[in-house]
């Protein structure tokens, strides 16, 4: 327990910024918890951490934890991300969206950012609903479960998160839930280890909006059937498909190494420095900029 | 000139076009990052861009779209670099939204409009003055803007500097207004030396403070910005904050972030203004243009000369904040005060603004793709003079 409180002393934002504004029973509070343990894990300097979100119950994530923190406009989290890190490839950068803000109006950056791999992580707190605005269908709400605007059930079908990541290109990929904290943590640690774009769904519960509207009985119960209805990935393929109606399945879904967007760019950087033609174009226009030709040689700057 | 210099500016001098002449202007100034969208007629900042940035210590990447473009470049002016984003009117639309990000949580960055006509996909690739209000008033809720509108080749290169001293400067979004003839237009040039111009960079905080609050910012005076990744960790929102960056509904607290990002430009409307006045002093009537318009507009003040009618010309270099001191002056001793514009009647409502109905000030509009010609002008300012 004492250590629990001496990680929360030294993440989280002393005051003001407390209690956060998720309802009793919510997850979010649990995922934010698993990202700083994991942090701590990692060990780096809360300095060269940024934690972005966008617009949603997510979104207020950052404000709580005590990091270079933005909390940018809905759906566009990772674009932000990628210009932190593309000027301070030193930071840890860490992108925590709900499920409407990261695949809705934010699924084009998500796809784009999963197929660059650039070396960011990207938490995806999956609560099937949009809980701000007060419990509207989202592209992750099953089909036929309700929402305000689909009163009668969703005829539309839903995003599969970590399989979306993983068709588009992400190079590691994890699910796991806010009833299985700890699984969460050490999944939030490989994906913040990981060299290149790494993607974590994390499926939790809003029971405020999509539990009262889908007769859940109470947060616990929520809990539990994320406990009842998911299958570790490996226990998953030797399971027939009929047995997996209705589950998710945990665990690391893709852990592959490919080429990351800032060590190519730069190694393509380093390169034309060496080479005499570019250096010739590029190095005329350059050099007349005192601001420019101070910076004209990498290894020398 | 002499023959010395003519023998050293037929050295330096080159032909650029006004869009590499941007993306020169901007390794000059220190931009180290951009972030784009391909659109015509502005492609080819990016192009240049992409080509000089790996050997210049910078980076360039190429977004999914407009939206992601200009928060990448939020996300890495945060971060500590200069940034820049070039693009055109649909791009700018989709800009819209992390502009208003951008002056609400006082970032400095630079985005270059080379404007063809609209609305929508409208006359690709054909040039308009058509976005002017939108710079002004196209994100949601109270805000203002700077914006330069260059003339020439070589002002492409020396206000795309200004834009990023003055975005350092004042910590906000600065827009550079071309139109695609100035973006396409090509000139020799002979660029200035780097001692003969100004870099600016933002001010960060003193190490060691005890507290430092980034967005202590007023009229006056602007807080020291801090990058990440440095000593300080600090938030950043796109809600109304208070002065440590975080979310605040005080009214009093609300109040002066609002007024103070609004101020901080407004107030400065005459010491940001940039015109250049063409055979003003004895002038009757007066034309009022910027961009390509402008270079036509100085034709026919001498066509309209040689005719007997004292014309001058007003060329607007700086649009927004939007000074009326010069024009109010004027206003006393004009009969008539003309604004061609490639849109149907844009910077004109500020003219008329200015002058408060003390001279009469008749729009002239275009928007079928095409610049004005000299004749045009003169022979319309020719019938609303009675002559």
């Amino acid at each position: 327990m004492s250590e629990a409180i001496e990680t929360a002393r030294t993440y989280l934002r002393p005051s003001k910024k407390l209690p956060t504004v998720w309802c009793g029973g919510c997850g979010l509070g649990i995922i934010l918890s698993a990202m700083i343990r994991a942090i701590a894990r990692v060990g780096v300097e809360k300095n060269d951490v940024a934690v972005v979100s966008g617009i949603g119950c997510t979104g207020r994530m950052p404000t709580y934890v005590d990091f270079n923190t933005l909390h940018t406009t809905h759906g566009r989290a990772l674009a932000f991300a990628t210009g932190i890190k593309l000027a301070r490839p030193s930071l840890t950068v860490i992108a925590a969206m709900g499920d409407g803000d990261a695949l809705a109006i934010g699924g084009n950056h998500f796809i784009h950012a999963c197929r660059r791999n650039i070396d960011m992580t990207a938490i995806v707190a999956n609560n099937s609903i949009y809980g701000m605005t007060g419990g509207q269908y989202s592209p992750t709400t099953p089909h036929g479960k309700r929402g305000t605007t689909a009163p009668y059930g969703n005829v539309e079908h839903a995003f599969d998160v970590a399989s979306l990541a993983a068709g588009a290109g992400a190079t590691f990929v994890a699910r796991s839930s806010v009833y299985h904290a700890r699984e969460l943590d050490r999944l939030f640690e490989k994906a913040i280890r990981h060299k290149g774009f790494s993607v974590v769904e994390a499926v939790t519960n809003c029971y405020t909006s999509y539990g009262r509207l889908n007769n859940h009985a109470s947060p616990v119960e929520m809990l539990r059937w994320m406990k009842e209805n998911s299958v570790p990935f490996a226990a998953a393929a030797k399971m027939d498909p009929e047995e997996l109606e209705g589950k998710f399945t945990r665990g690391v879904i893709v852990d592959r190494e490919l080429p990351e967007f800032i060590e190519s760019y730069d190694e393509q950087a380093s390169a034309l420095a060496e080479n005499p033609v570019a250096v010739e174009q590029v190095g005329n226009i350059l050099r007349r900029f005192d601001a420019a030709a101070e910076r004209l040689n990498p290894k020398s700057g | 000139m002499g023959r010395a210099r003519m023998a050293e500016n037929k050295k330096s001098s080159q032909v650029l076009q006004g869009n590499e002449a941007c993306a020169m202007g901007a390794l000059a100034g220190g931009i180290t990052f951009f972030a784009g969208y391909p659109i015509t007629p502005s492609s080819e900042i990016a192009e240049l861009m992409s080509q000089c940035l790996p050997l210049a210590g910078g980076r360039f990447i190429q977004m999914e779209d407009e939206i992601a473009s200009m928060a990448a470049i939020i996300g890495a002016s945060l971060a500590g670099a200069k940034v820049m984003t070039a693009t055109s009117g649909p791009g700018f639309s989709l800009m819209q939204e992390n502009l208003g990000f951008a002056m609400l949580a006082e970032v400095p960055c630079i985005l270059i409009n080379v404007q063809r006509a609209g609305p929508s996909t409208g006359l690709p690739t054909q040039p308009a003055q058509g976005d002017v209000q939108q710079t002004r008033w196209g994100t949601h809720g109270d805000h203002s803007i700077i914006a330069l509108a260059p003339s020439t080749v070589l002002e492409c290169f020396e206000m795309t500097i200004e834009c990023a001293n003055l975005a350092e400067r004042y910590r906000t979004p600065v827009v550079l207004l071309l139109d695609e003839v100035i973006g396409h237009m090509r000139e020799t040039v002979v660029l200035p030396e780097p001692s003969s111009y100004e870099i600016v960079s933002r001010e960060e905080p003193a190490s060691g403070l005890a507290e430092y609050c980034p967005f202590e910012c007023d009229a006056e005076r602007l807080a020291p910005m801090a990058a990440f990744g440095g000593e300080y960790r600090f938030h950043v929102t796109g809600l109304t904050h208070d002065r440590h960056g975080f979310p605040t509904m005080v009214p009093s607290e609300v109040d002066s972030k609002i007024r103070g990002i609004v101020d901080k430009i407004e107030d400065r409307a005459d010491e940001l203004s940039d015109l250049e006045e063409f055979a003003t002093e004895d002038a009757d009537v007066l034309l009022f243009a910027y961009g390509s318009t402008a270079r036509v507009a100085k034709s026919s003040v001498r066509a309209l000369r040689e005719n007997g009618v004292k014309a001058g010309l007003i060329r607007a270099k700086t649009i927004w904040p939007f000074s009326t001191r010069r024009l109010k002056e004027l206003a006393e001793r004009l009969s008539l005060v003309v604004v061609p514009e490639m849109n149907l009647g844009q910077l004109v409502i500020e003219v008329e603004r200015a002058v408060c109905g003390k001279v009469a000030v008749r729009p002239l509009g275009r928007v079928d793709g095409h610049l004005f010609e000299p004749d045009e002008i003169s022979e319309f300012v020719m019938k609303e003079i009675g002559r």
